[in-house]
Order: structure tokens, then sequence, then C-alpha cells
């Protein structure tokens, strides 16, 4: 599993696309931040980062099916999947091994974005003050975020040999397992249906780990997110 | 035996892909796999080696079963598929590595260089693959399947689209890997049958029609080409 979580990595990090990806994440979330004078957080007058970790799951849902629609799509179009899986391993280990690469992107993309959090805390006035309790929990909510789109995306790919075609259904999987949920649930007007159905969507699990309390239960969420999405893979990848 | 195949069959709704065969490949020995385009010698081939599901029946690849011990089975066996796929955009050596570890190989360098030279690609080992000509992209192939030192080689199509130079190469490289391995190759060219097979089995729709020794054939069909014997078995 590890050859093949190793080749993955490499094979992004030789090609442009985890260099454009990123850059152009990171471009991206620098103007929302900084500059754009409806997002920006020198406008906004408080340093506070909450306008940052509500924009990102819009970027992630373009930039992380950017990410994830070669995995299997291109292996299929190319016939490599053939050889992939005739050498001794097993699916669970090639799905596991092209997430994790994946993931590991995702995790490229964040971490420079830190740089933000050190300048708002050296903005604020007392310098620091800024509520780190909720960044840490937003981080933690933007990386479990980021696996449940890679799984998304992970499991598009494996539906067709066409990579256009497999990011356009991560895309739109990823923006209706964030909103989708929230606002299906208003339509109904009993509440305890209400909270059921919004619930089950991403954006309620993000917010709640997003104040900085880690709920066992957001995590569980996440956890099984990913996996069923992952088994579907499996699914759909298996012999044929 | 290495290879020893009971009632194999691929079904696609209605139409059978290949019907209920059996046969068996010794080691030692080169079995030609011969049939027209769309016989099911691919499909054949791709169950043997663990890519697609037979829809009933079952092989052994040297005693181990390919449904109940895949990954055993998978060890044993070294694969071209049709159209040589490759990374395209990884180095040869780097390639090379990566298929050994997933065999997880030990000595992996030394045994890079080992098969580099046998199959000929010293000249041209620090390239891209996607910057290879088709020859040598095929031998990029070959040294893939043969890296593990696998007891069987299952060859699809191996000399498709070479010139004759190149044919000639190959051909001679499969006859050397043939003597210690069983080897299966698929083809349509009658010419390679006869220059490098022991046994031939030909298959049509998705049946075996013949399955001998080459000399054998030749004998119970009195006919002298096997070219005429492969059109009476298969028009």
């Amino acid at each position: 599993m590890y050859a093949v979580f190793k080749r993955e990595l490499l094979s992004f990090l030789s090609s442009m696309v985890a260099y454009i990806t990123i850059g152009i994440f990171l471009a991206v979330s620098g103007l929302l931040l900084w500059f754009f004078p409806d997002t920006s957080v020198l406008d906004y007058g408080y340093a506070d980062l909450g306008g940052f970790f509500s924009l990102v799951p819009y970027l992630f849902m373009f930039l992380i099916p950017a990410i994830t629609m070669r995995s299997f799509a291109e292996e299929q179009k190319e016939g490599t999947y053939e050889l992939l899986v005739t050498k001794p391993i097993s699916q669970w280990q090639i799905i596991w091994a092209k997430y994790l690469a994946c993931v590991i992107l995702v995790l490229l993309a964040l971490i420079p974005t830190l740089i933000y959090y050190y300048s708002i805390s050296k903005l604020g006035l007392p310098e620091g003050n800024i509520d780190s309790g909720s960044v840490i929990g937003s981080y933690i909510g933007l990386f479990l975020l980021g696996s449940a789109f890679t799984a998304i995306g992970i499991f598009a790919s494996s539906l067709t040999k066409n990579q256009i075609i497999a990011f356009a259904i991560a895309a739109a999987l990823c923006a209706f397992a964030f909103l989708g949920f929230d606002y299906t649930s208003e339509i109904f007007s009993m509440q305890s249906f209400e909270t059921t159905i919004s619930s089950l969507g991403i954006n309620q699990h993000y917010q709640s780990i997003s104040r900085g309390v880690l709920d066992t239960r957001d995590l569980i969420y996440f956890i099984s997110f990913s996996v069923l999405f992952l088994l579907f893979t499996k699914l759909a990848t298996g012999r044929k | 035996m290495s290879i020893s195949v009971r009632n194999l069959s691929k079904h696609y709704d209605k139409q059978r892909a290949v019907d209920s065969i059996s046969f068996e490949a010794k080691p030692g020995r080169i079995l030609g796999f011969l049939g027209p385009n769309g016989a099911g010698k691919s499909t054949t081939m791709r169950m043997l080696t663990g890519y697609l599901e037979p829809t009933s029946g079952d092989a052994e690849i040297s005693g181990k079963n390919i449904l109940t011990s895949a990954i055993e089975a998978k060890k044993q066996i070294g694969y071209l598929p049709e159209n040589t796929p490759v990374y395209t955009e990884m180095y040869v050596k780097e390639f090379l590595r990566f298929i050994g570890q997933t065999y997880q190989l030990k000595n992996l360098p030394a045994r890079v260089d080992e098969v580099i030279k046998m199959v000929g690609l010293t000249p041209e080992q620090h390239k891209k693959i996607g910057m290879l000509s088709k020859g040598y992209r095929q031998r990029v192939g070959l040294a893939q399947a043969i890296i593990h030192n696998p007891a069987v080689l299952i060859l699809d199509e191996p000399t498709s689209g070479l010139d004759p130079n190149q044919l000639v190469d190959i051909r001679a490289l499969i006859k050397e890997l043939g003597k210690n391995k069983t080897v299966v190759i698929s083809t349509h060219i009658m010419q390679e049958v006869e220059a490098i097979c022991d046994d031939v089995i030909i298959i049509n729709k998705g049946k075996i029609v013949a399955n001998d020794t080459l000399t054998g054939i030749k004998q119970t069909h009195s006919q002298h080409s096997l070219e005429e014997i492969f059109r009476t078995l298969t028009a």
C-alpha cells in the first residue's frame, strides 16, 4: 500500500497539479481575506478568522474535486488500472493509498494558511487577542471537512473514465453534502424533522467543531462519512 | 501444472464471451493462445490475472486458486496487459522500482538493473517512459512482468505494433524466458506461433476448438500451414 501511496503523492508533486491547485487556493483565499472589500478582515475591523473559515468550504468544493478527479478516472482511461489490480495488492489498499495521498495534498494546502492566523493575532488589540481555541477547532473542522470531500471526490472519480465528469459529479455532491441538507430541512415546517435532516449535512457538524468544541459525535460523523464513500468506491471499482 | 483452468466462463448478459473452457499449461513450454478478434483471448487472460471476475468455473496458478487465494495467485503471475499500459509520466527505473515494491521485493535496485539488462533497456534506462518508442515501451512492459521472477508469464499480444527488427528481439526474449517458466501468449500472427510456441490453443466464440502441441495440430489436420488450420477452425 505504501508503494501506491508514494507513487500517487509523487505524481502530484512532480506534475503541476499540486502546485497549481494549491497556488490558486492560496491566491483566492488570500484575496478574499485581505483585499476584497466585502470579505476583507481589514475592513471588518475585528481580529477574527471567522470569515475565512466560512469561505474555505466553498473553495474546497472546487479545489478538492480538482485534486481527486484523476485518481481512478485517469487510470481507467489509460488502462494502468488493469496493471495495478493484477499486482498482489488488495482493492482496499489501492483505495486507501489514493485517498490518503489526496488528503495529504489538502493538508499541504491548509498549512500555509497558518500564516493568516499569525498575522491576525499580531494585528489584534492588544496583540494576540484572538480566540485560539476556536481557530484550532476550525482547522480540525476544515481538515475533517476536506477528508470528507476527498472521499466524495475519490468515489466520483471511480465512476467514470472522464476526468471532467468526475470533477462535476464531485463538486455537485460536495455542494449537496455541505448545504443541501440544510436547505432541504427548511422545506419541512416540523421542528424535529428539520433538525434531523440538517444534522445529516456536513455544515451542521462543521459549524459545531468550528466553535472550538470537539464533540465525539461530530468526529464519528466525519469518519463514517468518509468510510461510507470509500465503501461506495469499493463497490464501484469491484471486479466486473 | 502451472496453470490449470476448469470450466471457466464469462457471460455478459446473454453473450458468452468465454464459454466453459478448460486447459492446462506446463512449465518450460510456451503456449500460444490463438483466435480471431473478440474470441475471448483477452477475457480469459483477464480472469486468470484477477482483473475480471469469472461468471463460473475456476483456475489454479501454481496450485493457488484465483478466487479463494487471489493475492497469492497474483504473486505467481507476471502479466503484460494488451496495449502495454504504463505510467508514462514516470522514469523507467522509477516505474520498475514501483512495480517491484508492489511485490515487496528485497534488493530492489539490483533487481531493477538486472531486468533492464535482460530486456535490453540499458540505452534508454534514464528516460521517461512517455518518451520511449513503442518497442522500448514494450520492453518496459515485459520488464515489469518479470521483475519478481514469476513462475507464470501471461502476455496479451506482446508483439502487436512492433517493427520487424523489434519483433525478432522480443520473440527471442520470450523464447528465452520460456525455458524455465510457463508462458502463455495471445496473438493472431501465425508466423509468431510457428516461431516460438510449443503448444497451441485455438479459441473461437468463447470455446476451445483445438488444443494440441504445435506438431500435433499439424498432423491431425494433415495440412501444412497453421494459417489454413486456423481458417477452417474459426471461419
